[in-house]
């Protein structure tokens, strides 16, 4: 990355849905109470938006073939330039992403970001959405799931670093903490390292407290362009820096103790945004944790912690609310919840609003004026990077 | 516990967004009472075409061999075999037979079905780096030849490091599939090959 863009481009509203187990609602119903709060939190109406971007993941789960089309009309798209932007669990970020290019690129100055998710629908459970995600013929024949592969990368993370189940759990203690905070939180709770240990292995070495739960939910921003978000905002969040990267889908032949494409991804964003030193420069992050070992991963992959050392940090508080590195102070998946690609969006949400120094009970302390929401999904193979900051 | 909404009334108050968020959360007694759904179960089946690397490596398999390639250029050897490099873009037509011992990358233990249903005894997914590839070069399947069933008796025989050999299915039933090797046991001693 040595070209930067020249066109600026500002997130000037923020929305949500609940977020549930759950929902009565439709997956347009969730996307339009999202969408309709950040425009008018925007201070604009759906007429005055020239394109919109929609993240919603894989189509199995509501069982609607091209279901991006299908959403169109509660993501306020009827009429207009759309686009359906999906990476699997790395979508979330991805759509912030698409509607920055089609900003940046200068044929926009209004894109809606709009992320829906709906995981209730699948039934029995919507982890079969993603037994298809394994190699038809050389893995699905011995029965794989979902969660062996995040086992599988959690103890590889483990055996190589030497670190103890319990450094993980201590992800979802804080986690499921934080979000005591957020209106929308799903499995919001105080609880200890010992619950966390004590809940059933599922696929050791993780327990079921260590895995995000099955949710519904939407989230939604309003990115503009520089000129009229100053005229729009007084106080307008401008995405500084974007990046994203896939690894090989034959996962059996990398080194699962490290995301490298999430560094790849991170060290595009950092360049765009001018972070030369991202634990200096980065004041409060949001890392994707839809399993608890995953947060610390990702603060490895994104360049805030040392290999190997993100327990250790997360141990002495560094990555606490009030810590050095306030790392998802929104709650996470693992305590607001994952609707799977609204959940990476609603980490931008969170960003914006900590920016903006809205964030009531959940605000950092100090001033924050730059901060980082990731994502990631696919085979364990996708990171996607947004850097956010105050200017 | 964890499903608990939490309903902190401080925390509530003063935390963004301001405005009330919206959703009809429906709790499970709604939901299995088919409150305002409705249900579709789909019925598809696929006949998949192998392609020209994995077919000649489910040959081999049917064989009770393994095999790998090697790329010309950057000299990788992997397996799941493939038919271009990756990372060169270019043909990765020298193959290889590699051994069919290996090691264990990493594992897991584990005690649910893909729908939730609790297994009585675990599976044991595992990746296994094959000896003869390239450092950390490998394939999902499954670890065997195990006693017990607790994560401790289990962490007692299996570790991340361990050497393991692939048992194979008798040669009369085996079918050119990935299954062909039942799974991978623990290698007591290193004698053979």
């Amino acid at each position: 990355m040595k070209r930067k863009p020249t066109r600026r481009v500002a997130v000037i509203g923020a929305g949500l849905s609940l977020f549930m187990r759950r929902a009565l609602d439709t997956g347009k119903e969730l996307a339009y109470y999202a969408a309709s709060q950040a425009l008018q939190t925007a201070g604009i109406r759906l007429k005055d938006i020239q394109a919109v971007v929609m993240a919603t993941a894989p189509d199995a789960f509501d069982g609607v073939h091209m279901k991006g089309e299908w959403l169109l009309d509660g993501a306020g798209g009827v009429g207009k330039p759309y686009l359906r932007a999906y990476v699997g669990g790395g979508s979330g970020v991805f759509s912030i992403i698409s509607g920055w290019m089609m900003v940046a690129s200068g044929v926009f100055d209004l894109v809606l970001v709009v992320a829906e998710e709906k995981m209730s629908s699948c039934q029995p459970h919507p982890q079969g959405a993603f037994l298809t995600i394994f190699d038809h013929i050389i893995e699905r024949p011995l029965g794989p799931n979902l969660l062996w592969i995040f086992s599988l990368e959690q103890q590889r993370y483990m055996a190589a670093y030497g670190i103890r189940n319990e450094d993980i759990a201590l992800v979802s203690v804080k986690n499921k903490h934080n979000a005591l905070a957020h209106p929308a939180a799903q499995v919001a709770a105080q609880l200890t390292v010992k619950d966390i240990l004590d809940s059933d292995v599922v696929a050791w070495p993780v327990h079921r407290l260590m895995v995000s739960p099955i949710s519904d939910g939407a989230a939604a921003v309003v990115l503009a362009s520089e000129q009229v978000a100053r005229r729009l905002s007084d106080r307008p969040i401008w995405i500084q820096g974007v990046g994203w990267c896939l690894d090989t889908s034959y996962w059996g032949n990398r080194d699962l103790a490290y995301p490298r494409y999430v560094e790849k991804a991170a060290w595009m964003a950092y360049e765009m945004a001018g972070v030369t030193e991202p634990r200096k420069q980065i004041h409060v992050a949001e890392p994707y944790d839809p399993f608890a070992y995953k947060e610390l991963h990702h603060l490895e992959g994104l360049q805030l912690a040392d290999r190997g050392q993100a327990p250790e940090d997360l141990a002495r508080g560094r990555f606490d609310r009030t810590g050095e590195l306030p790392s998802c102070p929104s709650g996470g998946l693992m305590g607001v919840g994952n609707p799977i690609a609204a959940a990476g969006l609603m980490k931008v949400c969170e960003l914006f609003w900590q920016l903006r120094r809205e964030a009531g009970a959940r605000q950092v302390p100090g001033n924050p004026e730059r901060g980082v929401a990731q994502a990631w999904g696919d085979l364990m193979q996708i990171g996607t990077v947004a850097v956010l900051g105050v200017r | 516990m964890a499903r608990t909404r939490a309903k902190p009334a401080i925390a509530r108050a003063q935390a963004p967004p301001y405005v009330p968020l919206r959703g009809h959360p429906l709790n499970e007694e709604e939901f299995r009472g088919q409150v305002g759904s409705t249900a579709w179960a789909p019925r598809l089946e696929y006949a998949w075409d192998a392609g020209v690397a994995i077919s000649r490596f489910l040959d081999g398999l049917r064989q009770g061999k393994i095999y790998g390639v090697r790329c010309r250029r950057c000299g990788r050897t992997v397996t799941p075999p493939r038919a271009f490099c990756e990372l060169d873009f270019k043909p990765m037509d020298e193959w290889v037979e590699l051994l069919d011992t290996g090691t264990i990358n990493t594992f897991s233990i584990c005690y649910v079905t893909w729908d939730m249903k609790p297994l009585r005894v675990p599976q044991i997914p595992a990746v296994i780096e094959i000896d003869g590839t390239s450092p950390r070069v490998g394939f999902l399947h499954l670890v065997g030849g195990v006693r017990g069933r607790t994560v401790t008796e289990i962490r007692r025989q299996v570790r991340a490091g361990l050497p393991v050999r692939a048992v194979w299915k008798p040669p009369a039933k085996r079918e050119g599939a990935i299954t062909d090797i039942l799974y991978f046991e623990p290698v007591r001693k290193r004698t053979k090959k």
